[in-house]
């Protein structure tokens, strides 16, 4: 079956959407019944448009996209509304007949480039594929039209890369040929769901500026769904933003952006790091340049080899390495996937031994750490992590995680430990009635507090704060990182940060080392490396952050809304 | 690459003769000449000549650790000892009976592969009815069914009740239809579980989603994204279903009478034949470390993931 | 956007059981974005379980008080009641010496069920104990434990009872013995796989970053974690020893006559297969449903589990 894309009308008043969208209702059955994902929510595309579907976990934006394209799991069903795709209604179509469009009228970049292509076939035979689907081309001539394609997203050697299978291809290169095979057809839309969002920050420019660079040359409307308001704000022409299935608000992206109407928008807005760029953070230590040096963390010359030993060369994941850390201050660890920020840390945490090169945390050496020190060591240093999910043991009450600490160190007191706990848990802000749960009854944003908690509950003076908040949404992320403030006012705590988020380490660091390769390209005062980079990679790292299109104003205060959440 | 498959042979000869030593361990070294004594029981008829000849080539009189060295250099030789019961070399007795038991075994393990197959397939297009649930349940059941007892049963239903197939002096291969599906009913089992279970979670990866949206029908990407990605993790099970299928000769072999390692097995636990058990032991360790050899060997080959990890290592 | 880390899940494939290569399920990379909201289980009756359950339940009470169900002897034959057809005074009928095979299969329960649960108490507690050295010191000691457990599993595990059998002699315990060994292996694999993959999880580091030593640590996160999936393959190996033992019987090798052993009740009642079928389907369809029901109480711990 073949349904020609209805022409891009040029000179008439009002072209028709692409994609008109009305009532559309989703609902998910699981089980314990039948729950909607997304409420009856009303928008459109025109050709040629690129509109931002944006919203936080749980929003419907990712439903709202698979529904479009006919691809809901297995049991979410669109229970009412319309699609019309070029003035064509496409809700009720069976799968058979959808096929049809897809791939030739409407197109999908997926999220997760890593993922979405078949481990088993090579490159050029899964972008040949949708010309052989289609019947547009078949055998010699798909494939070499394949290689054209590959040619035509940047990929160098597309000869060869035709030939390769997906393993050998890095992340952003697969995203390219992914994009390769959404536009092989010239779609009236593409619907990009998150398609930078497992990326590197300069990789995730480069790959936005292709998308950008083909929609204009194609005249094709791109449905761009994401979380990240920096993206959506720097690459849409219209906003649409959702919350918990319902639309929020939407309109042109620099109407919204400038003058939020809802004040859920406003607060996302205020949220969100990278549009806050300019916002000064006030220094946790008042005098900063003052007084002698008290460096509580020390790193000198740090080398660390993983190799498989014998003669085999091994992989130099750290190359002398040297930063330090102001007592009561912030340091951020900056750098992209493989840098070499997480092996820093699991050193400075004493998880394993450098190499070469010296760590010393507030006087204790740990080139050469004897027992003792090592326990030492726990009291005075925490590592919060990542993922909240995989740092809380799923089958201990929250009291039991937050209490175990104690438990490691000198004999204390029934009483004595429920009161600490019960107080380090009220430090975090989460309410009291939380220490009998277990984790899985708590949200993503409540457990990173459950987790900062177990790092307070010794009394340290460093949290190692590992990417800490980069899996939480973005108002959460916010609350976090404003509770992490008052905690280090409060409690004068040294926090090593790491991220790859830079507008994040931004709004929350004093200082910042910026590491490639295993390598210390460029260390400074935060405003100092920001407003002048020394080196090339710092100035392209800076350049990638999204959100640069509609600077707010520096003016705005600080979000404070340190809440429960 | 060479370096491995160079480790690879030397870790499967390892395992072989850890299970060579493991049998010897359970089956011969008793205390004494234990197991000699017996074959001085005249009920075998053995002569004084061929008594002494047995104890010569035991090495009876020696140490465990002799009686040790000496078995395994005879079974790299090919020389397995002397069946007690039959008062033959077991090399001659194996030689006479692994053919027709390789022939049960290749056929019930191709009609195995069929109907695991025709299970996945059915499944996976039979919609989301009653259908398909009732086609889901066949390999938990056919894997609870004992398979002395499926044998019977086929017996009874097929030839007794329905005289569809002669049990009385049935033609060759007429009468190899109900033991290949004796063993076949059970080994397809685990089979179609492990195909189901791959397909349905190969169904959630991303890189289906995107075949989807190029525009592929459910078909094309069962067939031309799914089938293969989920075949291969098949293939690791391939020593264990070896097992299991040995295990159903010897179940079959002696439920219909038929002649081949599997009734000789069980004979030889009959009459305490060690030499002969041992020898079908170590026999089927090798061809189960032979096996996963093969697979291991043949895995990189097909999975382009696998060759590119060790292409680096190599 | 971050993937969660995905615990390696292990597929048991080298298990001798085909039942233990299924592996718990996929798992599904779980994005953190997920909406993290209390997920409740709210029960739905199954009626499958709840049938299999039943059996279970009066397999077990025919084990423990067979008395309550039959009035009659399963060892001593009534006369003049030989071979008899099922009817309302023998519901199954009766064998060749006139013993009624109801009263049997009842009897019988008891040398089935205990064999069984033995046989897997052997393979826990010695497979466990092996998996958990093994995956917990690492180094050297787990180097040697996995490749003896490798050994295992290469020999089928048909003969390998049947060597045990032949070392240790003909009997229920020693029948028990056989199957309960051949079963180490497999524990030993699934257990050790378990604890690595907890071991590697964060919430263990951040055991050991707080202070914690390895036995706290051990005792506290790796073993609690790694010993439930235990739970539901234990329940799989008990209906895998059920058809082992029943085949074992039927071979001749465990109990010896009269014992109503289910397997031996199928040897016994297939000679007279052309003129008393009832002999030989009655106890066949007594352990298939058994071992049906066993598997699917397995399979719903598995999955409440997740």
């Amino acid at each position: 079956m073949t349904i020609s894309p209805v022409g891009r009308l040029e000179g008439t008043v009002l072209p028709s959407p692409v994609l008109d969208v009305s009532g559309l209702t989703i609902s998910y059955r699981d089980q314990s019944g039948t729950r909607t994902a997304v409420h009856g929510i009303d928008f459109s595309v025109a050709p040629g448009e690129v509109v931002a579907l944006v919203g936080e976990s749980g929003s419907g934006k990712s439903s709202t996209a698979q529904a479009i394209i006919g691809l809901l799991p297995e049991n979410g069903r669109l229970e009412s509304g319309s699609i019309r795709l070029n003035r064509q209604e496409i809700a009720g179509w069976p799968q058979k007949r959808l096929d049809g469009i897809r791939g030739s009228v409407i197109s999908l970049v997926p999220q997760d480039p890593g993922n979405s292509l078949n481990p088993v076939k090579t490159i050029g035979k899964q972008v040949a594929e949708i010309l052989i689907i289609h019947g547009k081309a078949t055998g010699a001539l798909a494939d070499a039209r394949a290689i054209e394609l590959l040619e035509r997203v940047g990929l160098n050697q597309p000869a060869l890369r035709a030939k390769q299978y997906p393993h050998e291809l890095s992340g952003g290169m697969k995203q390219r040929v992914l994009i390769a095979i959404a536009i092989a057809l010239k779609p009236s839309l593409i619907i990009a769901d998150e398609p930078t969002s497992a990326l590197d920050v300069t990789v995730q420019k480069h790959i936005l500026d292709l998308i950008d660079e083909l929609r204009r040359e194609y005249g094709t409307a791109v449905l761009l769904v994401t979380h990240d308001l920096g993206v959506a704000a720097d690459r849409s022409d219209r906003l649409i933003v959702l919350r918990q299935g319902r639309i929020q608000e939407q309109g042109p992206t620099a109407d919204i952006l400038a003058n939020p109407q809802s004040a859920y928008t406003q607060r996302l807005l205020a949220d969100a790091p990278s549009l806050n760029i300019r916002q000064r953070r006030v220094a946790a230590v008042a005098k900063l340049t003052q007084g002698e040096a008290d460096d509580i963390i020390i790193v000198e010359g740090l080398v660390q080899d993983f190799g498989l030993g014998g003669k085999d060369k091994g992989l130099r994941a750290l190359d002398n390495v040297s930063f330090r850390v102001r007592r009561g201050t912030t340091h951020a660890l900056v750098g992209e996937s493989g840098s070499g920020k997480t092996t820093t840390i699991r050193t400075v945490a004493a998880f394993q031994k450098p190499t070469a090169g010296k760590v010393i945390v507030d006087g204790l050496d740990l080139s050469a750490p004897p027992r003792e020190t090592l326990r030492l060591l726990r009291k005075k240093i925490q590592l919060v992590y990542q993922n909240p999910f995989g740092s809380l043991d799923p089958r201990q009450t929250i009291a039991g995680i937050v209490e175990e600490p104690l438990l490691n160190f000198e004999p204390m007191a029934r009483a004595k430990r429920t009161e600490i706990v019960a107080s380090t848990i009220e430090k975090v802000g989460l309410p009291l009635d939380v220490l009998q749960r277990r984790p899985h009854a708590l949200s993503g944003g409540q457990r990173q507090r459950v987790a900062i908690a177990r790092a307070l509950v010794l009394d340290p003076q460093i949290l190692i704060l590992d990417e800490a908040v980069s899996a939480l949404d973005v108002t959460v992320q916010a609350q976090i990182l404003s509770l992490l403030d008052t905690l280090q006012r409060d409690l004068g705590l040294t926090y090593l940060f790491v991220s790859h988020d830079l507008a994040v380490v931004r709004q929350i660091s004093d200082t910042v080392s910026v590491l490639n390769g295993g390598k210390i390209v460029e260390s400074g005062a935060v405003e100092e490396v920001f407003e002048h980079p020394q080196s090339a990679y710092t100035r392209e790292l800076i350049d990638a952050i999204p959100g640069k299109k509609y600077p707010l104003h520096a003016s705005r205060p600080i979000s404070t809304n340190s809440g429960n959440i | 690459m060479a370096r491995y498959i160079f480790s690879r042979v030397g870790q499967a000869l390892l395992v072989l003769w850890a299970a060579f030593t493991i049998s010897f361990v359970l089956l011969q070294a008793m205390p004494g000449d234990a197991v000699l004594i017996k074959f001085q029981n005249p009920e075998y008829g053995l002569s004084a000549e061929q008594i002494a000849d047995i104890r010569a080539a035991y090495d009876a009189d020696g140490s465990v650790v002799l009686q040790y060295v000496h078995t395994i250099g005879n079974f790299l030789t090919g020389d397995f000892g002397y069946s007690l019961q039959a008062g033959v070399a077991v090399s001659a007795q194996l030689a006479a009976n692994l053919p027709s038991t390789i022939r049960l075994a290749g056929l019930a393990f191709a009609a195995a592969a069929l109907l695991a197959v025709i299970i996945a397939v059915l499944s996976n297009i039979s919609g989301f009815g009653r259908l398909r649930s009732f086609i889901q349940s066949l390999p938990s059941l056919f894997v609870s069914i004992p398979t002395f007892w499926l044998g019977i049963m086929l017996i009874q239903i097929f030839s007794f009740r329905l005289r569809l197939v002669p049990v009385i002096n049935p033609g060759e291969w007429e009468g190899l239809i109900l033991p290949v599906l004796t063993i076949a009913l059970p080994i397809s089992a685990p089979m179609a579980q492990i195909l189901l279970r791959n397909i349905d979670e190969v169904l959630t990866r991303p890189f289906v989603s995107v075949a989807r949206a190029k525009g592929a029908s459910h078909t094309f990407v069962l067939w031309r994204h799914v089938a293969k990605n989920a075949f291969l993790p098949v293939l690791t099970v391939a020593g264990v279903l070896f097992g299991e299928l040995l295990a159903g000769a010897v179940i079959t072999e002696t439920v219909f009478g038929l002649n081949g390692i599997g009734s000789l097995a069980e004979q030889a636990v009959n009459f305490q034949d060690v030499a002969v058990l041992q020898a079908i032991v170590v026999i089927s360790a090798a061809a189960f470390v032979t096996i996963n050899l093969a697979v291991d060997l043949l895995y990189p080959v097909l999975d382009p993931r696998l060759k590119a990890k060790l292409g680096g290592v190599a | 956007m971050t993937i969660l880390d995905t615990a390696e899940r292990h597929r048991n494939i080298d298990s001798p059981n085909p039942l233990d290569w299924i592996s718990p399920a996929p798992a599904a990379e779980v994005a953190i974005r997920v909406p993290a909201k209390a997920r409740s289980y709210p029960i739905r009756i199954q009626p499958g379980l709840v049938l299999a359950c039943i059996i279970l339940a009066i397999a077990l009470l025919w084990a423990v008080a067979p008395g309550l169900f039959t009035s009659y002897d399963p060892v001593q034959g009534l006369p003049g009641q030989q071979l008899k057809a099922p009817s309302v005074l023998h519901f199954l009928g009766t064998d060749a010496l006139g013993r009624d095979l109801y009263a049997r299969l009842v009897y019988g329960a008891v040398h089935s069920l205990s064999g069984a649960i033995a046989a897997v108490a052997i393979g826990l507690f010695v497979g466990t104990a092996l998996g958990v050295v093994a995956g917990s010191v690492g180094g050297w000691i787990d180097e040697v434990i996995m490749r003896l457990v490798d050994v295992l599993l290469s020999i089928p595990v048909l003969l390998l009872s049947l060597s045990i059998i032949i070392l240790l002699g003909f009997g229920t315990v020693n029948a028990a013995i056989a199957v309960g060994f051949t079963s180490i292996a497999s524990f030993a694999r699934l257990v050790r796989s378990e604890v690595v993959s907890v071991r590697r999880s964060e919430y263990v580091e951040a055991a050991f970053g707080s202070g914690g030593t390895f036995f706290k640590v051990l005792w506290r996160h790796v073993l609690p974690n790694s010993l439930t999936s235990v739970i539901a393959f234990t329940a799989l190996q008990v209906g895998s020893a059920i058809l082992q033992l029943s085949t074992l019987g039927f071979l001749g090798y465990g109990a010896p006559p009269p014992t109503p052993e289910w397997g031996l009740l199928i040897a016994e009642g297939r000679n007279y297969i052309a003129t008393a079928w009832w002999l030989t389907a009655a106890p066949g369809i007594v352990v298939v449903l058994v071992v049906l029901s066993v598997n699917r109480v397995s399979q719903a711990i598995g999955r409440a589990q997740q």
